[in-house]
């Protein structure tokens, strides 16, 4: 018999229980992650906010300080005025269009039919996808000459082959593209989203409405959109940084074209700082980024911490 | 087996302060209830004995030796949790073994400890199921099995009745009792029911918001309370109080009786207005109020079946009941125990 | 019978709101399905219906595509960079998960937080001083500079992922290890681990999903063909000059789209529970 007791060791020898002090094996367990994020995440934001207020190019790598010089630079720039501009049109469009699908798509998905799965699954297909490749795929289909889009308008007369719009090659309609492409990116998220939000309001909350003579307008927007408010709009704050901040569906498709009616920050900042090598002004164009993530990421730590309730 | 003693333990947690200066000590194989409601603090300073938190401030000493920077698994205690904490991706029989194999006792004598475990809780042939197939009360008997396969110094135990029903429990209580006398470990068990807590202790500790009230054999705890929380929190229904004089009085219910069943003279007398009553097979318990006295609650009276006149205590009239006078309790405003009148 | 009428009519309305999101959603893979099995001739004739084969389906593209193209070379790129974006992400995130669950109490949850916040700073603000650093490392326009920097947003959201699944086990099983005669560290290799093998197979699957996703920092750091990812080498390498070879083009996001959607679509009730914090079964 193992006496355990007679093991009761002088409290000196520490070091013979140190995997059971939650005070030391707590930091060892978490360093690895905060020194990765540290190092490759905060020393880069550092560097990226030291770039836009200096002269560096990878041609002159001078790390010579000049104040917000860059910042005006840009602002005075049309090409900048009009990124941002598209930025916020390209996000809010597809935000909206993506949560309105997403509303009704969830309705749609809510109780189950035979073949559910499957469609869920179809679906699904648009958010789960490589963005790069989906993104192609809808350049084939929006293509100058071949787009099925065009063959399918012909065929049903509405329109003419030699009015056949050139979607990619005309400013507003290349805006239209990217902004559906975004949205049918987005809307698979937002249902996936709604349906977690509506399925868990209690089912009683819901009875007792239909039983106070709640009607289905009354009983989606006065009780339902209350409740599910918090986890929607968390899910909305991630679809809207995400897209705000994009490269792939732009470059891909029109890299910024025709002449800038599509470009966004986050292509300007890549043709700018990456392409041509002028890091301090493509530091400058990105992080102007920044205070609308900034307002973004404090309305999200309000809305988790109302959900976790 | 070894004597556990606690001094002074003080636990404080950001703000609250659950533990505030306990003292006491069990001694060598003695089987020690911390009794108490919700949120007093017992489960606390069980955790504290048992090495899972840390004390504020104060000394846990176990078998002579201070144990404060020890783990649990250097302190030679065992546990049995609420919920039993059944490892769920193992099998009854490793269940049981862990224990032994962490302190890397050969395979041939874990067999032999299982065996001897599970016969003892007669549960040989649950050995190969796992947790989930088994049932509440099989469930406790395999943590039972688990805490005393390593024969441990001190046995923990905290709260594991609660999760049973009813029926269960009173023969849980008792089989649990049992082993305890036969195997003569040291045992310190918590409880917030007092049922339990007289049932099996040899002595019990009475806690309310981190601090002891009393500890005493049940006789003492029932019979001399140390203070009106003791007082009320052991018996069922609880101890009548009414205002008297600048203090407080009180009685048990079984001993507030109609004046002809007491003989003898040294009885306070009362005129008792009876609202209702139940019929509970075994007693009666009656409600009412009594003339002249302000109490803060119904004054409840326990009749024993047997009681020829009972249908003469008819609701919604007077009677004349009576107290022995060795059976008061007096207490002072503050509701300690006095002594006196 | 107007019951009925209004019954039929509810139920067409239903199924053509079905019909429209899965067309709306799957058209696109449709499309791209059989291009990449239609012959060029069939593919760039405007007079033919697009919507089915008029020659006979052909894997000429998908032949082109191993054969004439590195697509076999970027389909092991990012297996190997998925592997170990895979094995650094366990390793980190796995104890960063428990001791942020169990061992750091109130700043656990605030640190927890922070940790997660970091998934949503942007690659399009990070990959200009990245890119610097990665050269300053010699990995620059080598796969490995990806291999070193995907951790850096599977990390937060995987540790967020975990301490939502290591919230749920009983504390019982690990305290009850614990005086049985574990470490906290025993507890957590005997209990926690195996207790949690659903959630870690989540991870690995969730983070091999983002490892092929991501673009951006494929696109800035890596420029020649032979080092680059499917998703990258795909989308910017199947352009001979100003010409898009369509089918292969399509052949090739076919075959690099299937993987991730099968193991979507597999593990979607775990991401999701996962993503809302268990909030639906």
């Amino acid at each position: 018999m193992v006496a355990i007791a007679d093991k009761a060791v002088q409290s000196r020898s520490r070091f013979k229980f140190i995997l059971d002090r939650p005070k030391v094996l707590g930091p060892i367990f978490v360093a690895p992650a905060i020194l990765y994020v540290l190092v490759l995440v905060g020393l880069p934001f550092l560097l990226a906010v030291y770039y836009s207020v200096s002269a560096y190019t990878i041609y002159t790598q001078s790390y010579h300080f000049v104040g917000l010089r860059n910042f005006i630079d840009i602002f005075h720039s049309q090409i900048f005025r009009q990124t941002l501009a598209n930025t916020f049109i390209f996000t809010i469009g597809s935000q909206i269009i993506g949560l309105i699908l997403g509303k009704f798509g969830a309705l749609v998905l809510l109780r189950p039919f035979r073949g559910r799965k499957l469609v869920r699954a179809l679906i699904v297909l648009p958010w789960a996808v490589p963005v790069a490749l989906a993104t192609v795929a809808w350049e084939w289909m929006f293509d100058s000459l071949y787009s099925v889009i065009n063959w399918t308008l012909v065929a049903l007369h509405i329109i003419n082959r030699s009015e056949a719009p050139n979607w990619l090659g005309n400013p507003h309609l290349a805006m239209l593209c990217v902004i559906v492409v975004n949205a049918w990116r987005f809307f698979p998220f937002a249902i996936v989203i709604f349906l977690a939000g509506i399925t868990a309001v209690p089912q009683d909350i819901i009875d007792a409405s239909i039983v106070d003579g709640a009607g289905f307008w009354r009983r989606n927007y006065q009780i339902i959109v209350p409740i599910i408010a918090p986890i929607v709009v968390v899910g909305l704050i991630f679809g809207t940084v995400f897209t705000f901040t994009d490269l792939s569906v732009v470059y891909l498709l029109t890299n910024g074209g025709p002449v800038n009616a599509t470009q966004v920050l986050g292509n300007l900042g890549f043709q700018i700082g990456i392409q041509s090598g002028d890091v301090a002004h493509g530091a400058a164009v990105s992080l102007i980024m920044l205070p609308v993530l900034f307002v973004l990421v404090i309305l999200m730590l309000r809305f988790i911490r109302r959900r976790e309730i | 087996m070894a004597a556990v003693i606690t001094d002074d333990i003080v636990k404080q947690f950001e703000g609250t302060t659950a533990v505030n200066g306990i003292s006491l000590s069990v001694a060598d194989s003695e089987f020690m209830v911390l009794l108490g409601p919700s949120g007093c603090g017992k489960t606390t300073l069980l955790r504290i004995i048992c090495g899972l938190e840390k004390q504020t401030a104060g000394d846990i000493v176990i078998g002579g030796n201070v144990v404060n920077d020890l783990p649990p698994r250097a302190r030679g205690v065992a546990m049995m949790f609420q919920s039993y904490g059944l490892y769920p991706h193992y099998k009854v029989r490793d269940n049981i073994a862990f224990p032994l194999r962490t302190q890397r006792v050969p395979s041939a004598v874990i067999k032999s400890k299982v065996d001897w475990a599970a016969e003892l809780l007669g549960i040989t042939d649950l050995l190969d199921r796992r947790p989930r197939q088994l049932s509440g009360g099989e469930r406790q008997r395999v943590a039972l099995a688990r805490a005393l396969v390593r024969e441990p110094t001190v046995l923990l135990l905290d709260e594991p009745l609660s999760n049973l029903d009813a029926k269960l429990r009173a023969s849980a209580r008792n089989e649990i009792k049992q082993f305890q006398q036969r195997v003569g470990t040291t045992t310190i068990y918590v409880t917030h029911d007092q049922v339990e807590a007289m049932g099996m202790g040899d002595r019990i500790a009475v806690i309310d918001h981190g601090q002891v009230r009393q500890i005493g054999t049940p006789t003492a705890i029932y019979d001399d309370p140390a203070d009106r929380f003791v007082a009320t929190f052991v018996g069922s229904p609880p101890m009548n109080i009414i205002a008297w004089n600048d203090g407080y009085l009180g009685f048990r219910p079984e001993n507030l009786l109609p004046r002809e069943m007491i003989d003898g003279g040294d009885v306070t007398e009362f005129s008792y207005h009876v609202d209702r009553w139940e019929y509970l097979g075994s007693e009666r318990i009656v409600y009412g109020k009594l003339s002249g006295v302000e109490a803060a609650h119904e004054v409840t009276a326990k009749l024993p079946p047997a009681h020829v006149s009972m249908e003469s205590i008819r609701p919604g009239e007077k009677h004349a009941f009576g107290v022995r006078n060795n059976m008061i309790c007096y207490f002072n405003r503050d509701g300690a125990r006095a002594h006196r009148h | 019978m107007p019951g009925i009428a209004r019954t039929i009519g509810r139920e067409t309305g239903f199924y053509s709101a079905v019909a429209f999101f899965v067309i709306l959603a799957a058209f696109p893979f449709y499309w791209m399905l059989i291009t990449a099995f239609k012959t060029n001739a069939d593919l760039y004739d405007l007079s033919n219906i697009p919507f089915w084969f008029n020659d006979p389906p052909t894997l000429d593209h998908v032949k082109y595509l191993f054969e004439q193209t590195e697509f076999a070379r970027w389909l092991l790129n990012s297996a190997i960079i998925g592997v170990c974006v895979v094995a650094i992400t366990l390793v980190t995130a796995i104890p960063a998960g428990y001791s942020l669950t169990r061992m750091a109490g109130r700043s656990g949850e605030a640190l927890g937080i922070g940790i997660f916040l970091t998934y949503l700073v942007p690659p399009t603000l990070l990959f200009l001083p990245l890119s610097r650093i990665i050269t300053v490392l010699g990995l620059q326009d080598s796969m490995w500079s990806l291999v070193l920097i995907y951790p850096t947003f599977t990390i937060p959201f995987c540790t967020w992922l975990l301490m939502g699944f290591f919230k749920a086990i009983p504390i019982e099983v690990e305290e009850a290890a614990i005086v049985d005669g574990c470490s906290i560290f025993g507890a957590f290799i005997k209990m926690v681990l195996p207790l949690s093998m659903p959630a870690i197979l989540t991870v690995v699957i969730f983070t091999f999903t983002l490892t092929l996703q991501e673009f951006v920092y494929a696109l800035t750091f890596i420029s020649s063909t032979a080092q680059k990812t499917i998703t990258l080498g795909v989308a910017t390498d199947l352009v001979r000059g100003d010409i898009y070879f369509w089918g292969e083009l399509m052949a090739g996001a076919l075959i690099a789209s299937v993987p991730v959607a099968i193991a979507y679509n597999l593990f979607l009730d775990r991401f999701i529970s996962g993503i809302t914090g268990g909030a639906i079964k």
